[in-house]
C-alpha cells in the first residue's frame, strides 16, 4: 500500500498478500474471526486491533489475514455483525479489490437457532439455516424463529 | 417429487388445486382406488390419535396401505438413532411418508433425507398444514373466499393452528380480525408478515366488538396453565365462551369453527344452531387428507 493508513499504520504493520478487514463494529473483531473459521489452530498469519480511533465511527476494529484471499460469500457473512465493514484484498502490498459487505440472502451453519424445540437444536445432521429479512434479521428456515438482535450471541 | 411441509410455501394454485380436488373427491363418494398398492409410513413421534386415525382412514379410502410407528418408545429413536436415519431407512420401505414429531422443522429435515414424498402431520409448535387445508375447506364449502371478515379467537400467541389458517387466508381477499387477551395476542412478526402479504388484520380485545361482522369465527383453546392463576384463567375463559347468548346479532351467515378437541370455549348449546361447523370441519380432514396423498403420490 502506498503508506495511506493514518489510522492505524502503528498498529499494524502493512502485508504483503491476503485480506485486510476494516471498519469491523468496535469489539467485534474476534466475532468476525470466528464467522471466518479462523481459530488458534488455523495456519494464516492475523493480526487483529480492536478498539482503533476512527474519525468515522468512533472506535473500530481492524483485521488482517495475511494469505488469504476472502471469498465473496464469507465476506457477507461478516455483514451480519458489521453491516460498515470494508474489505480490502491485498496483493503485493497494494489495494487490489475494495469490496463493500452486503447481507446475504441466506445464511448457513454458523448461527445457532435460539428455539431450543427446533430440530437443528437437537442431535440430528443438519447444518442450521436462515433467511435475511429486513433489518438484517434471521429467521430460521425450519422453525421460523426470529432472531431480531445481538446476533452475535447465537454465533456457534 | 414434491413434498407438504408448510402452509407458507404453497402457492395459491396448489391450495386451490388440493381444495377442489377434496370437493370432488366428497362428492363422489369416496370409492376411489388410485392408490391401489401404494404404501405409506405414519411416523407418529407424538401421540395424536385423531390425525393419525384421519390420515390412516384417507389412505384406506384410496386403497392403500399403511404401516405405522405410533410411539418413541420401542422404536429405534429410543435407542439413539437420528430422524435423519430413520427417515433414510423407512423412505425406502413405502411411497410416502406422513410425519408427526414434537420438534419444529422435524418434516422439513425429513424431506431432505427422504426419497419419497413426505406429508408433514405437524412438528412441533410449528407447521400443521393439513390441519389448514381442511379449515380453508371448511370456509371455502360455506362462502367464496372473496371480501370476507375472519375472526380468530382464543390463544392466538402460541396456537399454530391460527397462525397457520392466517398464512393460508393471506392468499385471498379477506380481512383478519384478532380478538385475544393481552397475553395471548397474535405474535408480532406474524402481524408483520401479514401486512406484507397485504392484508388487513385488525387486532380487537373484546368480542362483543366485531362479532356482528364476521363471516367466519375460527375460536381456540385458551390454555389454563399459559395464565398464573385460576382467577385470571377464569375471567379470560368466561369473556371468551361462545353461547346461544352471544350469537344473538350475528350474521345469518356465520359459521362458527374450531380445530377440537375443545375444552369449554364453545357451550354445547351451541351445537345445534345452524352456525356450528366445527363437526363437520373435522369430517371435512378426510377427503383433505385424500386429495393430499394424491397430491404427493400421483
Ligand atoms: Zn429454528
Amino acid at each position: 500500500m502506498s503508506g495511506k493508513e493514518p489510522e492505524d499504520g502503528l498498529l499494524i504493520s502493512p502485508i504483503q498478500d491476503g485480506t485486510v478487514i476494516d471498519h469491523i463494529t468496535g469489539g467485534e473483531a474476534l466475532v468476525v474471526l470466528r464467522i471466518l473459521g479462523i481459530t488458534g489452530t488455523t495456519k494464516e498469519a492475523i493480526s487483529v486491533a480492536t478498539n482503533v480511533g476512527s474519525r468515522i465511527s468512533g472506535k473500530k476494529d481492524i483485521v488482517k489475514i495475511s494469505n488469504r484471499e476472502l471469498s465473496k460469500e464469507e465476506v457477507d457473512r461478516i455483514a451480519l455483525i458489521a453491516p460498515n465493514a470494508t474489505i480490502n484484498i491485498i496483493r503485493d502490498f497494494r489495494v487490489f479489490e475494495k469490496m463493500k459487505v452486503e447481507i446475504p440472502e441466506s445464511v448457513t451453519g454458523f448461527v445457532c437457532c435460539p428455539n431450543p424445540g427446533c430440530i437443528t437444536n437437537s442431535n440430528e445432521p443438519v447444518e442450521s439455516g436462515f433467511k435475511t429479512k429486513k433489518g438484517g434479521r434471521l429467521q430460521c428456515i425450519y422453525c421460523d424463529t426470529i432472531i431480531s438482535d445481538n446476533i452475535v450471541d447465537y454465533i456457534i | 417429487m414434491h413434498h407438504i411441509i408448510s402452509i407458507k410455501e404453497l402457492e395459491v394454485e396448489d391450495i386451490n388445486r388440493l381444495l377442489d380436488k377434496a370437493r370432488l373427491i366428497q362428492e363422489k363418494g369416496f370409492k376411489r382406488r388410485t392408490l391401489e398398492g401404494k404404501l405409506v409410513a405414519l411416523l407418529f413421534f407424538e401421540p395424536s390419535t385423531r390425525t393419525r386415525m384421519s390420515f390412516s382412514a384417507a389412505l384406506s379410502r384410496l386403497g392403500g396401505d399403511v404401516i405405522t410407528v405410533d410411539s418413541v418408545e420401542g422404536s429405534s429413536i429410543s435407542k439413539g438413532e437420528t430422524l435423519a436415519d430413520t427417515i433414510r431407512v423407512v423412505s425406502s420401505y413405502v411411497d410416502a411418508i406422513v410425519l408427526r414429531h414434537p420438534k419444529e422443522g422435524a418434516a422439513r429435515l425429513a424431506a431432505n433425507f427422504s426419497t419419497v414424498p413426505v406429508i408433514n402431520a405437524g412438528d412441533g409448535a410449528g407447521q400443521h398444514p393439513s390441519q389448514t387445508l381442511l379449515d380453508l375447506y371448511t370456509i371455502r364449502e360455506n362462502m367464496p373466499l372473496d371480501n370476507i371478515d375472519v375472526g380468530l379467537l382464543g390463544d392466538l400467541r402460541y396456537g399454530r393452528t391460527s397462525h397457520s389458517l392466517s398464512y393460508a387466508l393471506s392468499n385471498y381477499n379477506v380481512r383478519i380480525h384478532t380478538i385475544a387477551p393481552k397475553s395471548l395476542e397474535m405474535p408480532a412478526v406474524i402481524i408483520e408478515e401479514m401486512a406484507e402479504r397485504g392484508v388487513e388484520l385488525i387486532q380487537h380485545d373484546s368480542l362483543a366488538d366485531v362479532i356482528n361482522e364476521l363471516d367466519v369465527l375460527y375460536v381456540t383453546r385458551i390454555q389454563r396453565e399459559r395464565f398464573p392463576d385460576s382467577a385470571s384463567y377464569a375471567r379470560v375463559a368466561h369473556s371468551y365462551r361462545i353461547t346461544p347468548e352471544v350469537l344473538k346479532d350475528v350474521k345469518d351467515n356465520l359459521i362458527l369453527m374450531h380445530p377440537l378437541p375443545r375444552a369449554g370455549e364453545i357451550d354445547p348449546a351451541v351445537d345445534k344452531l345452524p352456525y356450528a361447523k366445527y363437526f363437520r370441519q373435522a369430517e371435512n380432514g378426510v377427503p383433505v387428507r385424500m386429495a393430499m396423498l394424491e397430491e404427493v403420490m400421483l
